[in-house]
């Protein structure tokens, strides 16, 4: 079974050809890392999956970007409906300058729901699920800003988590923490992958190589090598990512 | 050398700190100024200089209002019992009526008896008031001098009467002008505000760039045309617009002035709107996007509560150009100095007043101080919005 789908995906920022003829899938309740230099396209892969791509002007996509066996570009695809499915977390933590409640509940009022019960619920099992519960609990009402940028990430996670998507797609969510929250955080994707299906952008191979179980390495638009992460990172198929891997290049 | 650099930053250092010392200086100087020149209209007769009501010594009344002294000269009181006297009509007299009693002869060829005569006058008419120049009273004049009532704070504020130059007392009330600068106002920010608010949404959020590009610099531009031309423009086109639409006798109107005032308070609005708007972080826009949002959620509930105080501002400070502009209302609202009661009569503002009767006004008398006094009101109304402005700033940095 297949959760996630990129077919022949070629994508253009204006004349720059940033991805170049990329397929890759994802099964259900895995972790795939995307690794490779900067500037490579990592995250322009990654935000094809919930077409952020699109906020961006004068942009084109060509190919096939299936999540759950739909084509979630087809013309009759209501994009907000789309983004419910999967949720997102980004690079840098980015809460609403809201309260701690408020920013979990975002995304259910967005959608219409705003029973106190069910809200009160959903934000706590979000923030159980993010392994932040115990720490904010009794600070709901505090502002999201007040906390630590470790903190602020696993709220942006239970956020993330608070719709129930089916795929997460996470963009360097530790490279902005230190060591201890990124230890917390990777015990979380470790903990959500029963759960999720989830693309994570590292720059980190140590992370890649804990927490995923296929790795995708991208150079220069182009996805090298796509395989199980150990086979990747012990056996490299690919000259080129034996180098990157060996941090001869990147 | 290191001795000569070091001389020439105390030299630059002495510069700036003069250059702030005059400017702080020139500011404290004007409001001094305004302040010692308005509240000169405050606790006093507002009789001209040097003049005075007289009345013989056996009449008991001792001090009149303003408002008594306009009935009795407009002749809507005639009888001394009306204000608190001896039943016995009064007779009005002015230094311009001696000649109805005596002849050029009796007075001199340089008027040299006419203080004499002015004592004959009043012994022989008990019922006299005498609105007369105290020089040119005889030093054992037989009448006593009655005591006008003082110019408050509260008749000049609340006060419905503008009539800065009648005689003998003019009437300094600048309710009516207080509440056409309001109504003014009003009516510019009903017009400027959900305007100016949608163009910034529109240019913040809904444009494409390019689009963007040009009509921003156009909205900057509008803010740089003199109001004069906004003033001709409104005289020419809306004055006549708003008295066919309205099938009124004239057209300037409060709602003229809305509207021209409205399209100046635009630019105003609009950029800061704008460009408050545009400070509300991409990564917050994309997380709400990213959680399903739909465009609009996302404006409503996270790009405008991250600009509110900008566009508070954007708001407070579109008034603050619409209460200041002097110019084009001047010219399209009318200048009646009645009270305004809607959008479609005529009304006079602050500013406009200062400017037609500053000119006309004779240095130092009381119009001349009242216009002032006008100045302080409309200094107060602009400190309290920028105050405003910085409170709400202060409250975006927290
Ligand atoms: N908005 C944009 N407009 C034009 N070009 C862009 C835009 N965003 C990214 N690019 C280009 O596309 C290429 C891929 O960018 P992308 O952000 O996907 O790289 P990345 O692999 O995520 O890099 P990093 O590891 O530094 O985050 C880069 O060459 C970048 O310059
Ligand atoms: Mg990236």
């Amino acid at each position: 079974m297949i959760q996630a789908e990129a077919k022949n995906v070629n994508f253009y920022y204006g004349d720059f050809h940033a991805l170049k003829d990329i397929s890759m899938t994802f099964e259900p309740s895995s972790v795939t890392a995307l690794i490779g230099p900067s500037g490579c396209g990592k995250s322009t892969f990654l935000r094809l999956f919930n077409r952020m791509n699109e906020l961006i002007g004068n942009t084109r996509l060509e190919g096939l970007v299936t999540v759950d066996g739909k084509n979630i570009y087809d013309k009759d695809v209501q994009v907000d409906e789309i983004r419910k499915r999967i949720g997102m977390v980004f690079q840098k933590p980015n809460p609403f300058p809201k309260s701690i409640f408020e920013n979990v509940a975002y995304g259910l009022r967005v959608n219409g729901i705003n029973k106190k019960s069910i809200l009160d619920e959903v934000v706590e099992s979000s923030l159980k699920k993010a392994a932040l519960w115990e720490e904010v609990k009794d600070n709901l009402k505090k502002s999201a800003m007040a906390l630590s940028g470790g903190q602020q990430q696993r709220l942006c996670i239970a956020r993330a988590l608070a719709v129930e998507p089916h795929l997460l797609l996470m963009d360097e969510p530790a490279s902005a923490l230190d060591p201890i929250s990124t230890a917390k955080v990777e015990d979380l994707i470790f903990e959500l992958k029963k759960q999720y299906t989830i693309i994570i952008v590292t720059h980190n191979l140590q992370q890649a190589g804990r927490i995923s179980d296929y790795t995708g390495f991208f150079y220069l638009g182009s996805l090298i090598e796509h395989d199980k992460t150990q086979k990747m990172f012990l056996n490299p198929a690919d000259e080129r990512t034996q180098s990157y891997i060996t941090g001869r290049f990147g | 050398m290191k001795r000569f650099r070091r001389l020439f930053e105390k030299f630059i250092e002495g510069i700036l700190l003069s250059s702030s010392t005059i400017t702080s200086l020139t500011v404290i100087l004007i409001v001094l100024f305004l302040f010692r020149e308005g509240l000169g209209i405050f606790n006093r007769s507002p009789l001209e200089h040097n003049f005075i009501i007289a009345v013989s010594k056996q009449n008991p009344v001792q001090d009149l209002s303003s408002d008594q002294l306009k009935a009795i000269f407009n002749q809507d009181i005639t009888n001394w019992s009306q204000v608190g006297g001896k039943n016995d009509s009064i007779i009005l007299f002015t230094v311009n009526d001696i000649t109805n009693y005596f002849t050029e002869e009796e007075l001199g060829a340089s008027l040299e008896y006419l203080p004499q005569k002015l004592n004959e006058f009043i012994v022989s008419h008990p019922g006299a008031l005498m609105h007369i120049s105290d020089k040119n009273l005889p030093s054992d004049f037989q009448g006593h001098t009655i005591h006008v009532k003082n110019i408050s704070v509260k008749d000049f504020l609340f006060g419905k009467q503008w009539y800065p130059t009648s005689e003998p007392i003019p009437s300094f009330g600048i309710w009516p002008m207080i509440i056409g600068t309001f109504l003014v106002t009003l009516g510019a920010l009903l017009i400027a505000l959900p305007l100016g608010l949608a163009t910034a949404l529109f240019l913040a959020e809904v444009a494409d760039i390019r689009l963007r590009n040009i009509v921003k610099p156009l909205v900057e531009l509008l803010a740089g045309i003199p109001s004069v031309v906004y003033g001709f423009f409104g005289l020419i086109v809306i004055v006549p617009m708003v008295q066919s639409t309205f099938k009124l006798d004239v057209g300037e109107t409060v709602l003229a002035g809305s509207l021209v005032l409205g399209i100046m308070a635009l630019p105003t609005i609009v950029t800061i709107a704008e460009d408050a708007l545009r400070t509300t972080p991409r990564s917050l826009k994309e997380a709400s996007l990213a959680l399903g949002a739909t465009r609009w959620q996302t404006l409503r509930r996270v790009t405008i509560p991250y600009a509110k105080s900008g566009i508070s501002a954007a708001i407070i400070l579109g008034i603050g150009r619409a209460i200041g502009e002097t110019m084009a209302v001047l010219m399209v609202t009318g200048n009646a100095s009645n009270v305004p009661h809607s959008f479609l009569v005529p009304a006079r503002t602050l500013p406009a007043t200062i400017a037609a009767e500053l000119g006309e006004a004779p240095y130092g008398g009381l119009h001349f101080k009242a216009l002032f006094a006008l100045g302080i009101v409309l200094f107060l109304f602009t400190i309290m919005i920028n105050l405003t402005v910085a409170y709400v700033r202060n409250k975006e940095r927290k």
